[in-house]
């Protein structure tokens, strides 16, 4: 996990009420939400949950119903996008395909009337930081993807501005680039502290990237929170199902810590609910402790199960468990590839597992 | 952080946020709303003013319907609404089939001489539809080399009207079958061969289905372009009533502006319909095409080829002798009694005869309406898709964009008359100057260089305009440094098409030019009634002459741009 800059500073950006509907569709619903100096958020959802729309609105591109932005001390709602102080990069890159890759970089500063030996050098300069020193004769079409995109990044940041939007930056790349560019994205962040807000559908872009996620569905923010809070203490059962795999066990609460799950009575360590309230238990594939070569689970919520399925993922095997107690379809756990090759777990064998009570989770 | 859970209902609605405006934006705003009233102004006025007209009498008072019961009470007025829907049927049907296939020729065979057959194809647009009214009388008129092959039947009337209009608007219905076919998915044909489908089936289940759009829009061109035209049923029409004609004998002839608005308006319906069927079918087609497809790539066949290069030698040579009988009408003394070369039909029977002036106004009139028609057209286009606001009167001008489509050139131009000629509106200076010329041709050929101008612009990034905004830079900026650059292709396509389009037009500026502003093709029209043959085929030939000129430099233009100044478009072109 990254360090986080200072948390009690003043927020750098602070929305407040944010609504927009686009005709009877209600995109976006009481945004509140606090940026700090330096930090890089990214707002994840699936499409259409209205993260994008958010990032337009803050860059002014789209005019929010209702709600306030304050941007750095001062009241930017209504604003147009020419008066706001950003940077902001395109999923399609947006580089201008007749101007050289000098002349796109270039764009915003020669506006600014600075001298030409001054915008010689902060290109020159911009080019070296994302890593294309010498493409500045070059035109857009002569690039490589992942290179437009960085020369996308040293356009947005040319004027210095105090902060940078990404809307889906890495979408239209391979795999490899993106992964690549990802890491080059978050270092060059650090190294200039500007604040970011990186808008994506990618969890495992959001997981790697993020000082802070802000998972959002159906136009409201579902959860904030570091992505280590986020994956493991997810707060409601969207941001529980969209970031990760979770297994699901529909429960009743017993009371005392306790959870009816079909036949079984597990205990969580919390939160606790009133007895008797339907809830759900959620708990991490790899948070199973599954016990091969015939040794005993000793937890208390242990239990037998029968392997239905290995899946060979790489580094680990997703491994198909049904639990005669549950009435439900089998869990799914990850198992270390060396334990299954080691435990000799293959489909119809039946092993002891353990659903460790702090590793349960329970939500609505 | 907990989900915020409170519904709609419970949340405090703030008070609603009304943004500032830059004064970019109220600049681009303003500028919009210009266009859309300049739109209205020469557009939707002169039309109005016919639908007011025709419920009106000689003097200005309101009598509902009698002119059209007056109307429809006339036999040969009547006749007129048949014989313009007959003749326009026919040459749809026949016009369409001979298109068809001289361009699945052009794309799906391997014959020699594509880019040649595909030129002459075209030719025509470059000729005024009088030209080939010329042309065939001088084949098969009174004095034609070969009228006894039409056995006795006169080529003046229905016969005649109906080839001319076949060579008019063949390059029309080419055009855009050529694009519908060239659109095709090679992958299907790929598909369709896999699974050893036979050549007629792959017709019948890949070819036409690909190309019914097209065809379809091809279609309602030619028969709007024949129920419009006015020029060919003019000189070779003979006592063959249409309803374009009879537009102009009640207002020129008759000066009666209110029948003449009447018959206006049931010109207009035919058009009018097969517009909105045009309009209904381009809706559907959208989905039709996926980015993926695959061009298809011929391959060679003996005999197919063959017979393909065959049919389309044959048309070419005929549209060439179309277009050759009035080159070399102009160029001989008399026809058909000395036919030795001579330039005196241009000496003498323009220069001296003082009508050559007309050929020059054409010129003035078309660089204008070439220049200032993109400038306004494309600038439109620009505000209309890459500005933000106003969504009325974004609503507006696309409207007011498609109408002229539908709008047959007589009706333009009578409105025009109607409106301009007015004693009580202030712009009734206008009428008789170039300037009007000007405005009624490029507001009747509107519609295509709209949709030209739309299409370059929708290619374009969309957030091309948000990243200018983000660096802080104008959007006229970004409009004069990457906009036209980029769209510089379409623009200079724009201006050819009107350049050539106000060298051949005749139906809208009949009615309003003067004796200074006259144009060449209104001259032909005059010396053909005048009987002076030779001078107006030397007239046409000059304007066919003047536009491919234009065509040559613009190929040529367009050529060294692609590949000087464009140097980035090469890149991209392999990806």
């Amino acid at each position: 996990m990254q360090p986080s800059p200072a948390e009690n500073s003043a927020p750098f950006l602070k929305l407040d009420g944010i609504a927009k509907s686009f005709g009877r569709f209600q995109a976006l619903t009481g945004i509140a939400l606090a940026i700090r100096r330096g930090e890089l958020v990214t707002f994840l959802g699936p499409s259409g949950c209205g993260k994008t729309t958010l990032l337009r609105i803050i860059a002014g591109l789209e005019t929010q119903d209702t709600g306030t932005i304050i941007q750095d001390g001062k009241d930017i709602s209504r604003l147009p996008a020419i008066r706001r102080d950003y940077g902001i990069v395109f999923q399609s890159y947006a580089l201008f395909p007749n101007l050289s890759i000098f002349d796109n970089v270039a764009y915003g500063l020669v506006n600014r009337r600075k001298g030409r030996s001054e915008i010689d050098a902060r290109v020159a300069e911009l080019l070296k930081l994302v890593g294309l020193p010498d493409s500045g004769d070059k035109y857009p079409g002569q690039l490589s993807g992942g290179q437009q995109q960085r020369i996308a990044l040293a356009r947005a940041l040319a004027s210095a501005p105090s902060l940078l939007l990404l809307d889906e930056p890495l979408s239209a790349l391979d795999a490899l680039e993106r992964v690549r560019l990802r890491g080059e994205i978050r270092a060059l962040q650090q190294r200039l502290g500007v604040t970011t807000i990186l808008v994506t559908h990618d969890q495992e872009e959001a997981l790697s990237m993020a000082d802070r996620i802000v998972v959002m569905n159906q136009g409201r923010i579902e959860q904030v929170g570091t992505p280590r809070e986020i994956y493991e203490t997810p707060a409601t059962p969207f941001a529980a199902d969209f970031i990760g795999k979770i297994n699901v066990l529909p429960a009743v609460a017993e009371g005392g810590g306790r959870f009816r799950v079909g036949s079984r009575t597990l205990a969580v360590a919390r939160p606790d609910v009133p007895s008797g309230t339907a809830a759900r238990l959620y708990l991490r594939p790899e948070d199973i402790a599954v016990h091969v070569n015939g040794s005993a689970p000793t937890g208390v919520n242990a239990l037998a199960a029968k392997v239905t399925k290995v899946e060979f993922l790489g580094a680990f095997c997703m491994v198909g468990l049904a639990v005669d107690a549950f009435d439900v379809p089998a869990l799914v756990a990850n198992v270390p590839r060396q334990a299954v090759d080691a435990g000799g777990l293959e489909p119809g064998a039946v092993v002891g597992i353990d659903l460790p009570p702090a590793a349960l989770r329970v939500l609505g | 952080m907990a989900a915020p859970s409170a519904t709609l209902a419970t949340l405090p609605a703030g008070p609603a946020v009304n943004p500032v405006a830059h004064w970019h934006d109220r600049l681009a705003q303003g500028l919009l709303l210009i266009c859309c009233a300049a739109l209205a102004l020469f557009l939707l006025a002169p039309l109005f003013m016919i639908l007011v007209k025709s419920v009106q009498d000689k003097d200005g008072a309101f009598v509902g319907l009698l002119q059209f019961q007056e109307y429809f009470a006339t036999a040969r007025l009547r006749q007129s609404i048949w014989n313009t829907l007959w003749v326009a049927l026919v040459v749809t049907g026949i016009t369409i089939p001979l298109a068809f296939t001289f361009a699945y020729a052009l794309t799906r065979s391997c014959m020699p001489g594509k880019g040649l057959f595909r030129v002459i194809g075209l030719t025509p647009i470059l000729a005024p539809s009088l030209l080939a009214a010329i042309s065939f009388i001088q084949w098969f008129g009174n004095q034609g080399l070969l009228k006894d092959l039409l056995g006795g039947v006169p080529v003046y009337g229905a016969l005649g009207i109906i080839i001319s209009a076949i060579y008019a608007t063949f390059p029309h219905a080419l055009m855009i079958i050529l694009t519908s076919l060239l659109l095709a998915d090679g992958r299907l044909y790929e598909a369709a061969e896999s699974l050893g489908t036979r050549t007629w089936r792959k017709f019948f289940t890949v070819t036409l289905p690909g190309a019914k759009y097209g065809l379809v829009s091809a279609a309602m061109v030619v028969f709007s372009y024949t129920v419009s035209d006015f020029g060919i049923p003019k000189v070779i029409g003979g006592n063959f009533s249409v309803l374009a004609v009879d537009i102009f004998k009640q207002v020129i002839g008759q000066q009666n502006f209110n029948k003449g608005a009447v018959v206006s308006l049931v010109l207009l319906l035919p058009v009018l319909f097969a517009f909105i069927v045009d309009w209904i079918m381009q809706g559907r087609q959208q989905s039709q095409f996926s980015s993926r497809a695959v061009p298809y790539a011929p391959k060679p066949k003996g005999w197919f080829d063959a017979l393909m290069f065959l049919y389309c030698l044959v048309i070419a040579l005929l549209l060439l002798a179309v277009l050759g009988m009035a080159v070399y009408t102009s160029f001989i003394k008399l026809w058909p009694y000395d036919r030795s070369f001579s330039l005196r039909h241009y000496t003498f029977g323009l220069v001296d005869a003082g009508v050559i002036d007309s050929f020059f106004n054409s010129l003035r009139m078309a660089f204008l309406a070439g220049f200032f028609g993109t400038v306004f057209i494309f600038g439109c286009a620009y505000l209309l898709e890459k500005t933000r606001g106003m969504s009325g009167a974004r609503a507006a001008i696309r409207l007011l964009a498609a109408i002229p489509m539908g709008v047959p050139g007589m009706v333009l131009g009578l409105g025009y008359i109607l409106f301009f000629n007015h004693p009580d509106n202030p712009l009734n200076g206008l009428y008789h100057t170039l300037t009007i010329l000007v405005l009624s041709t490029v507001v009747h050929y509107y519609t295509s260089s709209h949709l030209t101008a739309v299409t370059a612009l929708k290619a374009l990034d969309a957030e091309f305009e948000s990243v200018s905004a983000s660096l802080k830079v104008p959007f006229w900026k970004t409009f004069h440094r990457v906009t036209v650059p980029v769209c510089l292709p379409a623009i200079l396509d724009i201006g050819r098409y009107l350049f050539v389009n106000a060298m051949v037009t005749i139906s809208a500026v009949v009615f309003l030019y003067s004796p200074d502003t006259r144009l060449a093709a209104v001259t032909i029209l005059n010396l053909d009634e005048a009987g002076e043959i030779g001078p107006a085929a030397a007239m046409a030939t000059l304007i066919v002459a003047s536009s491919t000129v234009v065509c040559l430099l613009y190929a040529l233009v367009t050529r060294v741009l692609l590949t000087r100044t464009q140097a980035w478009r090469r890149p991209a072109a392999g990806l």
